[in-house]
């Protein structure tokens, strides 16, 4: 007995010295299965998932190394968040996806002293775009800004390019992220010569009577929407009570998942949301899943959501963050990478549609470059529009880019207030 | 008559509406309140546990499927029927009152004569258990509740107020149906504590456990039922809120919007919370109309509806309906 407990202290204590396999490619999912928003955290972290099983399965992982894909739940709870992040960092993570605005803030202090990349899709600080302040963390293909011009891009193109004298209603989640695209269509209406009104929504959004009576009376030509979660469903329930046109009622891309329309049913029909990434599951490589993650018996989760823009949305960024991870081991020609490679592999990123159609994703989302200065990419989103007898999104354009020459002055004055903030030297 | 007037007697009426629906999730507090001493911090779970239940049974969905098949490695997930709503509603009325019963039998029985903190952090650690039963039980997915209630726009009402005040008002319909359904469930549950045996018991054990337990009344019995109407008042109030936002988690958030309703109307009045939600509902608003959206950019309504909440607290501790508590040296 004693020498049995011997050798198993022995071995636990070999195995704790030997650390985590360097050759591992360590990719940390910060998810939310459970809390408030687990119906939105489940679709993205089984499409995060399910895409590096593919990888594991089908290719052996990326350039021959195996994935490992560390999850830690985090309920959507800044605090808990960090707690992730404290105790998977050690384990080799090469790059985080923090799929929260308030974990992302915290982490871009932590992450830039560790040297470890951060990548905030859609979300996060929109300023961190300026690549030689925010040195780690990256925003590609877009950011909440991208959102805001690409909306009124869409409402200049349906109007016959002209806004002038049109009323703008921005019904927002009353919170920092809710509160991102204000500047950005302030100066838009100047430029475009439109009225905004502003209408927020305190958390958690079930009783927005008010705010809907307000659009009722005043009217506006269109309504654009920056919700999360329940606020979502209620608002395009109220909308849709009101009778307010769907077609004319957009939200950014956290407003448009199947969860935010499915619940009003037909009344949801012809509701717009923005996207970086398209819809459904016509998609090659939704059939290698199938064959080897699914039908194996390997998938995250109930294989329920394949195809949902949520799923889409978590599988895009883990294609992403290997196409990165590819990029990677060709600058510094290795294949195992330490996370300021991946780093590297992350500025240096190109996304094509010829890349993306190799992937078995023609299409799949914007093409884009990531270069020093512009972490970014280059601001190109898409409208996409609900069909509820389908019971589906499809694109209803093309990827527009957002107008930079109102973004960039933004995003630059932001950077600039945070590096002298933070005593950064800008630089590239 | 001026566009202002008309405007803020349709805020007016929509707040009346809106405060019904506070009234409907505070009313589940007063009943275990009255009856227990206990203020049930899980109330608001209990009307998400008693939607999820209603929208997985209506549906079809196998219970604790997700747990079945990862245990057993099958993979079932639905019976393949649907339940008509109102068979749905009885079986989850069953499904509540044996969590009722289960409730009282394995936490609140061993508690009795305990301190109210006590009882009040049983209820803490009863939500969140419940919280996590109902996602295991159903899953996180978002969903419908559709049981055949009416909503969007009253025509009627928009017609008829545009003839007469020349601007058409908006209420919901859902909110109308709303306001019959609390007004019956009031009546109701007065009948019932005023003109049954049952009820006579309630309000015995209400007024004092002791006595009560003197003369032959069943605590235990009693808090059931307590507990079970609570459950009741829950599944009434999850279908409401259900069907404006559909089933998901941040249903168990209603409760929020009761506690104003129950500092203002008292822990222990039923009249109180119905009261006190009409109070907070208009008072909240029409805040936002005259103050909070022209001057203060909006979002006033859930911090106002606990200001206006604690005005009443500093005059009247004990709320509009309350028991005036009176303790003598």
């Amino acid at each position: 007995m004693n020498m049995k407990l011997k050798l198993t202290t022995l071995a636990l204590g070999v195995t704790l010295a030997a650390g985590p396999a360097m050759a591992e490619l360590v990719f940390p999912s910060l998810s939310y299965r459970t809390g408030p928003y687990a119906a939105n955290g489940i679709p993205f972290a089984d499409g995060y998932a399910d895409y590096f099983t593919l990888l594991n399965e089908r290719d052996g992982g990326i350039g021959g190394e195996p994935i490992r894909m560390i999850e830690c739940e985090t309920g959507y709870n800044t605090e808990k968040g960090v707690e992730c992040y404290e105790s998977t960092k050690g384990e080799g993570a090469l790059v985080y996806q923090p799929l929260s605005t308030g974990i992302t803030y915290q982490l871009i202090p932590k992450a830039t002293a560790d040297g470890i990349p951060v990548h905030s899709m859609g979300y996060g600080r929109t300023s961190a775009k300026d690549g030689a302040v925010f040195k780690n963390i990256f925003n590609y293909p877009a950011n909440y800004w991208d959102g805001a011009s690409v909306a009124i891009k869409h409402l200049l193109d349906v109007n016959g390019g002209s806004l002038e004298g049109k009323k703008i209603a921005l019904v927002y989640h009353n919170s920092a992220y809710g509160k991102e695209p204000i500047r950005t269509l302030e100066e838009l209406s100047k430029k475009h010569g439109f009225e905004l009104s502003l209408l927020p929504v305190d958390h958690p959004g079930q009783e927005q009577k008010s705010q809907w009576l307000q659009i009722r009376r005043e009217k506006p030509d269109n309504v654009i929407m920056y919700g999360w979660g329940v606020m979502n469903q209620v608002a395009v329930q109220e909308a849709a009570n009101i009778r307010y046109p769907m077609d004319q009622f957009i939200g950014i891309w956290w407003s448009g998942s199947e969860n935010d329309v499915r619940p009003a049913g037909e009344a949801a029909n012809g509701y717009k949301a923005l996207t970086f990434h398209n819809v459904g599951s016509d998609f090659p490589v939704f059939a290698d899943i199938q064959k080897f993650v699914v039908d194996a018996g390997k998938a995250a989760g109930a294989g329920d959501q394949i195809g949902t823009a949520l799923y889409n949305r978590g599988l895009y960024a883990a294609m992403l963050a290997a196409e990165a991870a590819k990029t990677a081991q060709g600058i510094h020609n290795t294949t195992a990478l330490t996370p300021a490679q991946m780093r590297d592999g992350m500025e240096a990123l190109e996304i094509t549609e010829a890349k993306m159609a190799g992937l078995g994703l023609p299409n799949f989302g914007p093409e884009f470059s990531v270069s020093c200065e512009n972490h970014g990419g280059n601001g190109l989103v898409a409208v996409s529009q609900w069909d509820a007898a389908a019971d589906s999104w499809s694109l209803i354009t093309g990827y527009e880019q957002s107008d930079q020459d109102v973004l960039t002055p933004l995003i630059e004055e932001d950077a600039a207030a945070f590096a002298a903030e933070t005593g950064i030297t800008p630089g590239c | 008559m001026p566009e202002q007037l008309a405007f803020a007697l349709e805020v007016t009426a929509n707040g009346l509406m809106a405060g019904v629906l506070y009234a409907l999730v505070a009313l589940g507090f007063v009943l275990i309140y009255k009856a227990s001493g206990i203020f049930n911090y899980a109330q608001g779970v209990m009307a998400l546990f008693a939607a999820l239940t209603l929208a997985g049974i209506m549906d079809g969905q196998v219970p604790f499927s997700h747990l079945i098949n990862a245990v057993f490695g099958t993979d079932v997930h639905h019976f393949g029927w649907n339940v008509p709503a109102f068979l749905a509603i009885l079986l989850t009325m069953v499904v509540m009152i044996a969590l009722a019963y289960v409730v009282q039998r394995l936490v609140f029985r061993h508690l009795v004569g305990q301190e109210p903190i006590i009882l009040f952090m049983a209820t803490i650690g009863l939500a969140y258990f419940l919280e996590g039963v109902g996602d295991l039980m159903w899953g996180s997915d978002i969903k419908s509740m559709d049981v055949g209630l009416p909503q969007g726009i009253n025509t009627w009402i928009d017609e008829t107020t545009f003839e007469v005040l020349g601007y058409g008002f908006f209420i919901d319909n859902l909110d109308i149906v709303a306001s019959i359904i609390a007004a019956l469930l009031v009546i109701g549950l007065v009948m019932f504590a005023q003109y049954t045996k049952q009820g006579r018991a309630m309000r015995a054990v209400a007024d004092d456990h002791q006595a009560a337990l003197s003369v032959g009344v069943s605590l235990n019995f009693i808090w059931i039922l307590v507990w079970s109407l609570a459950g009741f008042v829950a599944l009434v109030a999850g279908i409401m809120w259900g069907t404006k936002s559909g089933v998901q988690f941040s249903l168990s958030l209603i409760a929020l919007k009761a506690l104003p309703v129950l500092m203002l109307g008292g822990f222990t009045s039923i009249p109180g919370a119905i009261v006190g939600g009409l109070i907070i509902g208009v008072g909240e608003k029409l805040f936002e109309f005259l103050i909070g959206a022209p001057f203060l950019g909006g979002a006033t309504e859930n911090w106002f509806a606990y200001m206006l909440a604690l005005i009443f607290l500093v005059f009247r501790p004990q709320g509009l309906f309350g028991e005036k508590i009176i303790e003598r040296v």
